[in-house]
């Protein structure tokens, strides 16, 4: 049987699942829940049943470290998000745009209700059926597929540019 | 409620996700190098550089060197390779690489004769193993034939099999099977490719 180099699936889906975490939890604590969910799953991929679906057992470890780091960061104090400075590129290149260059976003995304992001994350961005959405979330099909289609009306009210 | 909900993944959102995405996963393998490794749970870490015979690949396990790959093996197939024989557990890390690279680096410069580093021979095993250990007999600039390699490592009926031993040999260039050549005089075959194999021996005979 062939079994792929660890580094493989890092390349294939580390995309995906960054972005998970950053709908879930936003930019900052998105990259504590991408490391856990990837040291998590270097632990138990020579477990892995040969033909599993590799990026939906991914998506599964970022939900459960996605709970952990929301957990801690609830426990630390609020720091108010630092704003670049008008005019200056916030300490990134001028030619990648980061994440803070799609403020509105994580705004918008902000005042959704957890359940809609979540619903929204796994759904539209790591690309699960809405079935399998529910098992994750501990909820119904037509629950989250509400869940998921009002965040998704929502954002595009608030942020309808980026959305384009 | 008429939403266009059913792309599945969600492009606008996908893509308003990604920006700055790059450097972030570039930051993050590395930290997630560092995590496994710090964790006991990189069993192979490899990086690549490029060297006078081609892009090598360069695999160890903590237990020290494991694997030299040339390109013309295909880097993607010897980690599949080390994945299947080893662990799956497989990262880019160059870290655990350093001294083999700077190692590597001055042999091929030529101020280097003689690698100093620690070398996991679990791929090579029985007679395989016992010819490959004998290999670093053989001095730089030197050559020995089939025969007398047989003959090194206590078997000299067993030119063949030194041959293989040496055909199979996963720590190419540091471990110098390129130094056996045919008692006829000809070249002999080579993992990395007689041209490489060639390229090797001109640039010791040259130092």
């Amino acid at each position: 049987m062939e079994v792929k180099p660890f580094e493989a699936i890092v390349r294939e889906h580390g995309a995906v699942v960054l972005r998970v975490c950053r709908a879930v939890l936003g930019p900052d604590d998105a990259e504590d829940a991408w490391s856990e969910t990837f040291l998590a799953a270097l632990r138990a991929y020579p477990e892995l049943q040969a033909g599993a679906n590799v990026q939906a057992w991914l998506v599964t470890i970022a939900k459960r470290k996605a709970i952990d780091v929301h957990r801690s960061a609830a426990r630390r104090p609020v720091l108010v998000p630092e704003l670049p400075e008008p005019g200056s590129d916030g300490g990134r290149s001028t030619e990648t745009p980061g994440p803070g260059d799609h403020d509105g976003l994580w705004a918008a995304l902000r005042t959704l209700p957890q359940r809609q992001r979540e619903a929204l994350a796994y759904h539209h961005l790591a690309g699960l059926p809405f079935a399998e959405v529910a098992v994750l979330l501990g909820s119904t099909e037509a629950a989250v597929r509400r869940s998921a289609a009002d965040g998704m009306k929502k954002l595009r009210t608030m942020d309808g540019e980026d959305l384009r | 409620m008429s939403l266009p909900v059913d792309t599945v993944p969600d492009a606008g959102l996908s893509s308003a996700l990604a920006a700055g995405e790059e450097q972030a996963l570039a930051r993050l393998q590395a930290r997630l190098a560092a995590g496994a490794e710090q964790r006991d749970l990189l069993d192979v870490a490899y990086t690549v550089i490029d060297s006078p015979v081609g892009d090598l690949l360069l695999a160890a396990t903590p237990a020290g060197l494991v694997r030299v790959g040339f390109g013309i093996e295909g880097h993607d197939a010897v980690l599949e390779q080390l994945a299947a024989r080893i662990s799956p557990r497989i990262l880019a890390a160059p870290e655990r690489l350093a001294a083999p690279v700077r190692q590597l680096k001055e042999y091929f410069a030529g101020t280097r004769q003689r690698f100093d580093l620690p070398l996991d021979f679990r791929l090579a095993t029985g007679f395989r193993r016992t010819v490959v250990e004998h290999l670093s007999d053989i001095g730089y600039g030197a050559t020995a034939s089939y025969a007398a390699l047989a003959a090194l490592a206590g078997n000299p009926g067993a030119v063949r099999a030194a041959g293989t031993a040496c055909a199979r040999n996963p720590l190419p260039v540091v471990v110098p099977c390129h130094r056996v050549v045919r008692s006829d005089g000809k070249i002999g075959n080579y993992l990395g490719g007689s041209d490489a194999k060639r390229t090797l021996l001109q640039m010791e005979a040259a130092a």
